[in-house]
């Protein structure tokens, strides 16, 4: 049998079959954001099991927003871009200002018996709010207390706070918990 | 020195195609990566608030996506341009939320219920009104770890 030299393979058609392959991820594909920001809901609680909570005045930093998109926080206009330096005063209240936050001591492990703010954010909105300020509100809200744990990390651990491990990080969440609290929801307008 | 050029003698070689499909291969691939697959038609127009604090949502098994915003434009004769609520493949109401929710945990195994959230995918200029009433919803039926999905926003 005489050997024929091997033919090559016409490799012609490989773009053509790419491309359909290409032309249907594009199709059926999305690309989707699978990120966002994390809240945990508060369960209902029964109206006769309401108890009225022993908070202060002090402790609690209220954020309002009308329908017109515009913040009254602690009873004053703000604008937004002041609202995470607030926010992170208000809790960490390095001057003991007594409308600020106030402190009870409370044991965590790597820090031993400290100081911790009681403070709560309030955080109540119109039905008229867009959705767009209301995110852009709990953004800089959970930034300020982003920022607050980064700062402690670095102080404490000499890290940022990503980059601690897990009993790092729920002590130092215990340090500055996340307390917004979103009022039951009310009607101001239709 | 009259001399004819024979036809065809000196043209530019055809250029060669051979690495087009490792062009096109490549593209497929990052388009592999990248994206997902859709996993509703969108009925409802949904351009994301953007934010920075945000963490990816781990664990895709266990959502249930809520899309809310103004019907696409084909529906708008229809339904108007108020922002409406889409579950699934279908447009819906606010009390089709909770069994909606409710068969979302039917599908999941037992021990994986607690783990589920629900992904609130609203358009930005959605008014809270809306979105307040879902998150009633939500809260009825005890779906009560919630994200905000939204765009990062460079700083």
């Amino acid at each position: 049998m005489a050997r024929r030299p091997l033919q090559e393979i016409n490799a012609g058609s490989m773009a053509d079959i790419a491309f359909l392959l290409l032309i249907f991820f594009l199709v059926t594909t999305t690309m989707d954001t699978n990120k966002g920001m994390m809240r945990q809901l508060p369960p209902i609680v029964p109206p006769e099991e309401i108890k009225d909570t022993d908070v202060r005045e002090r402790d609690v930093f209220v954020v309002l927003i009308n329908r017109a998109d515009q913040l009254l926080v602690e009873g004053s206009r703000m604008e937004i871009s002041e609202l995470r330096e607030k926010t992170k005063e208000f809790f960490d209240n390095p001057t003991n200002n007594p409308n600020l936050s106030d402190r009870k001591s409370k044991e965590i492990e790597f820090f031993g018996t400290v100081d911790v703010s009681k403070g709560v954010v309030s955080l109540q909105n119109d039905r008229g709010t867009s959705y767009d300020k209301y995110i852009a509100v709990q953004n800089e809200l959970v930034a300020a207390v982003n920022e607050l744990r980064n700062d402690l990390s670095k102080r404490k651990f000499g890290k940022p706070f990503d980059d601690l491990d897990e009993p790092q990080q729920d002590a130092v969440q215990k340090y500055y918990p996340l307390a917004i609290s979103e009022a039951e929801p009310k009607t101001y307008s239709k | 020195m009259a001399t004819f050029k024979k036809k065809g003698g000196n043209r530019t070689p055809a250029i060669s195609t051979a690495s087009l499909p490792d062009i096109v291969f490549m593209l497929l691939f990052f388009f592999m990566v990248a994206t997902t697959m859709k996993e509703v038609d969108l009925k409802v127009r949904t351009s994301l608030p953007e934010a920075t604090e945000i963490k990816k949502l781990e664990d895709k098994a266990n959502v249930s996506y809520i899309y809310v915003g103004p019907p696409q434009k084909k529906y708008w004769a229809k339904l108007g341009k108020e922002p409406l609520i889409q579950l699934n493949d279908q447009f819906a109401e606010l009390n089709d939320i909770a069994p909606f929710i409710e068969g979302e945990r039917e599908l999941r195994d037992p021990s994986n219920v607690p783990k589920m959230t629900t992904a609130l995918k609203a358009d930005s200029e959605t008014k809270m009104g809306i979105i307040t009433d879902i998150k009633q919803e939500l809260r009825k039926v005890n779906a009560l770890k919630l994200n905000y999905t939204t765009r990062q926003k460079n700083e």
